[in-house]
Order: C-alpha cells, then structure tokens, then sequence
C-alpha cells in the first residue's frame, strides 16, 4: 500500500524553544546540540562555522542547521551500516543542530571531527539540512572539504555540479589557535547560491 | 535492494510562493541536483527513552508552575507510517505551539496576548512500536503575524519528525476541521491543493476522552526506506 507524504511546512520563527532549548536558554531540554564529540571519539577534532545569507546578503537570524556525518572511519552510527571492520565509536551518533540567533554574528557552528570517506572513491562529506522561517521545505546541502582537492575532484556527486558552482559546497580550512576551522557560508539564493540537493 | 522513496514535489510547496512574502528572498532560487541516494541518505540519527521525560508528551502539565493552563484541553494521536505504508515505530516527534490566547513562550514573540505562566507549549514523544504516538495540549490560539495587512495564522501545532533517516526528516504544521483562517493563510495554501487537506487534523469522538479533552487525529506520512544493511 502506497500513501501520500505529508507535506512540509515552515520551521517558523519560533522553533528556538521547540528544538534548541537549551541553545536559546530556555528552561526545558533539547535532544541534540552542537557539540557532536562525546566521549571517546577517533579522529581530527575540528570546528564548522558559517552564516546563512538571504537573496539580499542578510544574515539569517532564524535559521536552523541540522548536521549529519559518518565517524572518522567513514561510519554511520546506524544499523544500515553493517561494514566490518565495524569502527564504530558508541559516543559518536554524528548528528548535530545549531540555531543562528544565540551569537553576535548570527553565526552557527558544530564542533565535531573530520568524517571519513563513506565509500571507495568518494570524498568525505557532511550532509547539512536547512530550516528557516521562509523556507517552506528544508533544504539539503553537502559540505565537503577544501584540504581534499583531489578526493573531491574524483568525488561522483560533485562531478555531478555544473563546475562554477562547485566551490559553494567548500569548506575552507585554516588553523587557528583552538584548532582546524572549516568555513561553511549558505547562500539561499544569489550569484553564489549554495548548491541543493533532491536527494 | 535499497530504496528509498523520492521527495514528492506535488506534495510540498515551491521554494518560492510570492504569497507568503519573506519566501521571496529564503526560498532556493535555482534547480536542485538530483544524487541518487547513498548511505549518508540512507541512515540517520535514532533517539530512543533518554531523550524522553515523563511529562514530555503532556503539555498541560509539563509547563505547570501553580496551576493548570488555560485553554481548551485536547489530545492529538494518530500514526506515522512511510510511503510505503508500513508504521514507523520508535521515532522521535517533537512539537511547539503558541497558547489558548495565540501567545508563545518565543522570547521573540510580541504579540500583545497573555502569556500563561503553566503552559509552555513544547514537547516530544517516540512513536510506539506501532508507529502510534499522543499528545495532551491545550487547543493554540490564531494570532496575527505581519505578512500582510490583517494576516491571521490558523490554529496550528509545529511538528518535527526524524523518521528513518535524515532524508525523511519533516517539519511541518498539524491544523485543525473547519478553521476558517485556512483559507487566508499564504503558508498552508502554498501547499498544493490536492495536498493540502493532508495537513488538517480530524477530529474524533471515538479518540476523545470523557469530561476530560477533546480529540483529534493526525496521521503523519514519510518517506520511505525499504533497505537491507550494507555488509562487506
């Protein structure tokens, strides 16, 4: 029996108390956070940042990003993955969500490490889902990583992007004084529009 | 055989629906690339009882400092099946919603209505291994919003779903029979009109407890995944 999928509706502006309680201090609790290392976890620590930008170059400060990526050795915390040699970190779920109003620069960020190749061939990547106000269905986006040139240019799904638009999907690496940080801007629309995925 | 049913786009709205206006400049403008799905698609977090608090599926009491909300209590329960019709058991539904007077506990919110000092208006639950879920609430309040001149949103309840894995994740807004602002509201008639009914919430008498609270179903529907594990 086939059904029909309900449809999408807006995340709104009043998600905060909803889904990132604890973020926005409000005084009940949220499933998930930013802070996706807990525990014991293989791999580069690193740190993810960026803003989302309306079609005029405003900051978005309502917009939801939701994070989720496989562990250092390319795994995804799930029963679908039953590769062996199964190098699972049990702390390690590899998902995460920030809301871009808690910081002055209506910035989000996720502290996590560095995924993985999921598969032979392909350059390790984090899927990313954004949710705002004005958005009436989520968007799903890849960030892949600048420090990866020749993985990413062997990569079937960024071979699929028409080439000018292939750096919107890059996250640019630089060292700072709390370690690696990737750059990761959304554009919702605009000459540097961020590539979306019908996945 | 791994297969995961595609996003239907003739039952979401476009990006851009030059009704509901602040869409004009957040909406994606140009095509989505298609990619076939991968494991990334494929899985998804699970969340399971650690997330869940004893009150966190009764929204009149989970928000009580000295009394009972005010409000029309209710209850809302239905199912959440795949697209392919098989119920989607242990998921996780979160949902937020503003009070009987049309406020929310939002810092943000400045619509000139009472905040009720019991009612917060947030909670989850999992569905159970029938892909059933309930809520107790308090019916929300329309309230005014600044889309256009005298824009009202409808009575809603915003419900967050994971569902199997990250691609059928869905937000979306649970309505209620016959509420006349559904006609007027630019975000519910974005959704194409043969879809759209699909958002409305019925109600029931069967599912409505005795001198306690009204009730309605909402029966939820995402994607689907009928998938074997990867091995290897």
């Amino acid at each position: 029996m086939s059904m029909k999928q309900t449809p999408s509706q807006t995340v709104g502006p009043y998600f905060a108390y909803g889904l990132t309680a604890q973020q926005y201090r409000y005084a009940n609790t949220q499933i998930a956070d930013n802070q996706l290392v807990k525990g014991q976890v293989a791999g580069e620590r690193i740190r993810i940042t960026g803003q989302v930008f309306d079609g005029n170059g405003a900051a978005v400060d309502d917009a939801l990003i939701e994070i989720w990526q496989a562990n250092a050795a390319g795994r995804f915390n799930h029963p679908l993955d039953q590769r062996s040699p199964r190098t699972l970190d049990t702390d390690f779920l590899g998902y995460g969500r920030c809301g871009t109003g808690t910081s002055s620069d209506l910035s989000f960020s996720f502290d996590t490490i560095k995924p993985g190749a999921a598969q032979a061939g392909h350059a390790p990547f984090i899927t990313v889902v954004v949710f705002m106000r004005g958005l009436l269905s989520h968007a799903y986006t890849r960030l892949y990583f600048s420090d990866e040139a020749s993985a990413n240019q062997a990569d079937p799904v960024l071979s699929k992007v028409a080439e000018p638009r292939r750096a919107t999907l890059l996250a640019q690496r630089k060292e700072t004084g709390t370690g690696p940080e990737y750059q990761f801007d959304i554009h919702m629309q605009g000459a540097e529009e961020t590539v979306f995925f019908d996945v | 055989m791994t297969q995961l049913t595609k996003r239907d786009w003739s039952s979401h709205a476009a990006f851009i629906s030059p009704e509901y206006k602040s869409s004009s400049l957040r909406g994606v403008s140009q095509n989505l690339v298609k990619i076939d799905p991968e494991l990334a698609e494929l899985t998804g977090p699970a969340f399971g009882q650690e997330v869940i608090g004893p009150l966190d599926h009764d929204l009149t009491k989970n928000g009580q400092v000295n009394g009972e909300p005010i409000g029309e209590r209710i209850l809302v329960t239905g199912t959440v099946f795949d697209e392919l019709g098989q119920p989607v058991p242990n998921t996780l539904i979160e949902v937020w919603q503003a009070n009987a007077a049309g406020r929310y506990v939002h810092k943000r919110d400045q619509h000139d209505a009472p905040i009720d000092p019991n009612f917060l208006g947030a909670g989850r639950c999992l569905t159970d291994e029938n892909g059933r879920y309930k809520f107790y609430t308090i019916k929300p309040g329309a309230y005014p919003w600044g889309n256009h001149p005298n824009a009202w949103r409808p009575n809603h309840i915003h419900f967050s779903l994971l569902g199997p894995c990250i691609s059928s994740r869905l937000v979306t807004q649970m309505y209620f029979p016959g509420d006349p602002l559904l006609a007027y509201d630019p975000i519910y008639i974005a959704t194409p009109e043969a879809a759209r009914e699909r958002l409305v919430s019925e109600f029931s008498l069967d599912v409505t407890e005795d001198g306690f609270a009204l009730g309605y179903i909402f029966n939820i529907v995402v994607r689907g995944v009928n998938a074997t594990p990867m091995e290897a």
